[in-house]
């Protein structure tokens, strides 16, 4: 079914009685080209992906609970891209370009929100440092506005102000093209965009093991039963380390939770992505009207999909520091998902030791935004069993090799962003 | 809220303590191999299930300890001090 506003009228005018399911619920076939490990929107962008770029349709995605219930549907869908480095400028540009039609793209709405995305600025080296920031990603060809206490205070009017703050707002980096999008919507428009051109998505299917013969993969272990493959692409965020252990190949990664909270929903107050420069603190409005928040993860290995207390209150201290008004407003919710956070802070996207097994982790918290690309790339790597020039230098081999791509400076961590 | 029964201080919460780690992790002598100081620096088990790690008391009596703990239910099962060198706590209760 190709949804239209004409069918949109003509199922109002018939009580909405005829629409059908945007995807199957198909029984796993015996044996399929391409397995992709993980329903999230890395996973589902990549069978989309195969499927229609590459014309490998004989794909299954196996999830283990029920697509986009990981990170996916968890996140605060900040979409930006306004990186430093080189290979991280240049996908995350092609990401917020593929944003830009992938509702059209999709025939599904993602509700892909261009409200800009405002980094303050509370310090003058901070400002320097920010400027730098802005003119690297205007030579990329990314969008930047430096903006001063002015431009800031039309942005963000409710920021306190006031001449005895702890952290006085100087002024504001800008991305005008940065924005949100809804995260269900991404993982269901792209499993609807899979399942049109014949991917099958396998929902409750968990990978237990990983089949081998000799040095090739052969197909996946899973809770229903034996399924044949003849390449294996992996994209299960915080289970990466998991997954990858069942073939014995220890990662750079460690998992870790990440809390994101929701406020009761009020009349609009906050019209852009606004982010606090003195701590770690992010900030949206839903179209539902509850703002969107967080900030740091909880900092100790964790599988468990939830947060703890103390994080909670340091996140809010921040948030309330940078706009006081906050501190009348009600959090409605609250929950976690589990990160994959590897130690340069920046993906890995490509091909493993093992011939047929490909690798998609290493997210931290900055995925959600990379999802067109990330399944883009990867589908790419797949078909061609060989990397695209934008994840070439995305591989697992270059910490051994001393390539990190650190766009933070800090070394060896799991705790960057 | 993770509660840590630091050796020397009791019962304490977590956010008295800075978290220091997989404490399996172990230096590889100065002439080791490039893949033993790979494996050093980057890589980790990163477990679901138990783990030993360090924690060090930072608003407290600042000592490092090393905590066995589940990473799925949180569960921590022995906490002792980092240093196989340093006196088993002495704290008197
Ligand atoms: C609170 C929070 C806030 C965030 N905020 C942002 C943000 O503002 N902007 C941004 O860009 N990013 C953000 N992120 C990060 C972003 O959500 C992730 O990086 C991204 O969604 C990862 O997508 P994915 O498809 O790789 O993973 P997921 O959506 O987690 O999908 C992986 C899937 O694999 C499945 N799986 C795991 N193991 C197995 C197995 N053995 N067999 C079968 N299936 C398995 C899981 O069930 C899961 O559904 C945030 C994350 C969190 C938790
Ligand atoms: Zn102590």
């Amino acid at each position: 079914m190709h949804y239209s506003g004409f069918h949109l009228l003509k199922q109002a005018l018939t009580g909405n009685r005829g629409w059908t399911r945007a995807w199957r619920n198909p029984e796993p076939k015996k044996q399929y080209d391409v397995i992709i490990i993980g329903g999230g929107g890395h996973g589902l962008a990549t069978a989309y992906y195969l499927a229609r770029l590459h014309g490998i349709t004989n794909v299954a995605v196996l999830e283990k609970g029920y697509i986009g219930g990981g990170n996916t549907g968890r996140n605060t869908t900040i979409v930006r891209s306004n990186y430093m480095l080189n290979p991280n400028s240049q996908f995350y540009e092609h990401s917020m370009k593929l944003w830009e039609g992938l509702s059209q793209d999709l025939n599904y709405n993602v509700m892909f929100s261009q409200r800009g995305v405002l980094n303050l600025i509370h310090s003058d080296a901070q400002r320097d440092g920010f400027a730098r920031r802005g003119n690297t990603m205007r030579l990329n060809g990314v969008d930047a506005v430096m903006h001063n206490l002015e431009g800031v205070k039309k942005l963000m009017p409710h920021l306190d102000f006031s001449k005895n703050t702890r952290f006085p707002v100087q002024g504001g980096l800008a991305q005008p093209r940065g924005g949100t999008a809804r995260h269900d919507a991404v993982a269901w428009g792209y499993a609807r965009g899979a399942d049109r051109l014949g991917v099958d998505i396998i929902q409750k299917c968990e990978v237990t093991g990983i089949k081998r013969d000799g040095d090739r993969i052969v197909g996946v272990e899973t809770s229903r039963g034996f399924i044949g493959a003849g390449q294996v692409g992996v994209a299960v965020a915080g289970n990466s380390s998991r997954v990858f252990d069942m073939v014995g190949m220890k990662l750079p990664i460690e998992s870790h939770v990440l809390q994101a909270f929701v406020t009761e929903g009020i009349k609009p107050l906050v019209d852009t992505v606004c982010t606090f420069g003195a701590g770690h603190f992010y900030i949206s409005q839903s179209d539902k009207g509850g703002l969107v928040f967080g900030g740091d993860i909880d900092g100790w290995n964790t599988y468990a999909q939830r947060g703890n207390l103390p994080t909670f209150n340091h996140v809010v201290a921040g948030g309330v520091t940078m706009m006081p008004c906050l501190a009348r407003l009600r959090v409605l919710r609250q929950w976690g998902g589990v990160m994959d956070m590897s130690m340069d802070g920046t993906p890995i996207i490509g091909k493993t030791s093992i011939d047929n097994l490909y690798m998609n982790g290493g997210w931290c918290y900055g995925g959600f935004k990379a999802t067109p690309a990330s399944g883009w790339v990867f589908a790419h790597t797949i078909a061609h069993d060989k990397p695209h020039a934008l994840n070439a230098e995305f591989t697992l081999e270059r910490f051994r090799e001393g390539n990190m791509i650190d766009e933070k400076g800090v070394g060896a961590s799991p705790k960057a962003h | 809220m993770l509660r840590i029964e630091c050796p020397w201080c009791g019962i304490r919460n977590e956010d008295e303590f800075s978290y220091g780690g997989d404490a399996s992790v172990q230096r590889p002598t100065d002439d080791a191999s490039q893949d033993d100081w790979y494996d050093y620096v980057y890589t980790r088990n990163n477990p679901a299930g138990r783990h030993s790690e360090y924690w060090h008391h930072a608003n407290g009596c600042r000592a490092w300890i090393k905590v066995e703990r589940d990473t799925v239910s949180h569960e921590i099962f022995s906490v002792t001090p980092a240093s196989p060198n340093l006196p088993s706590g002495n704290r008197e209760d």
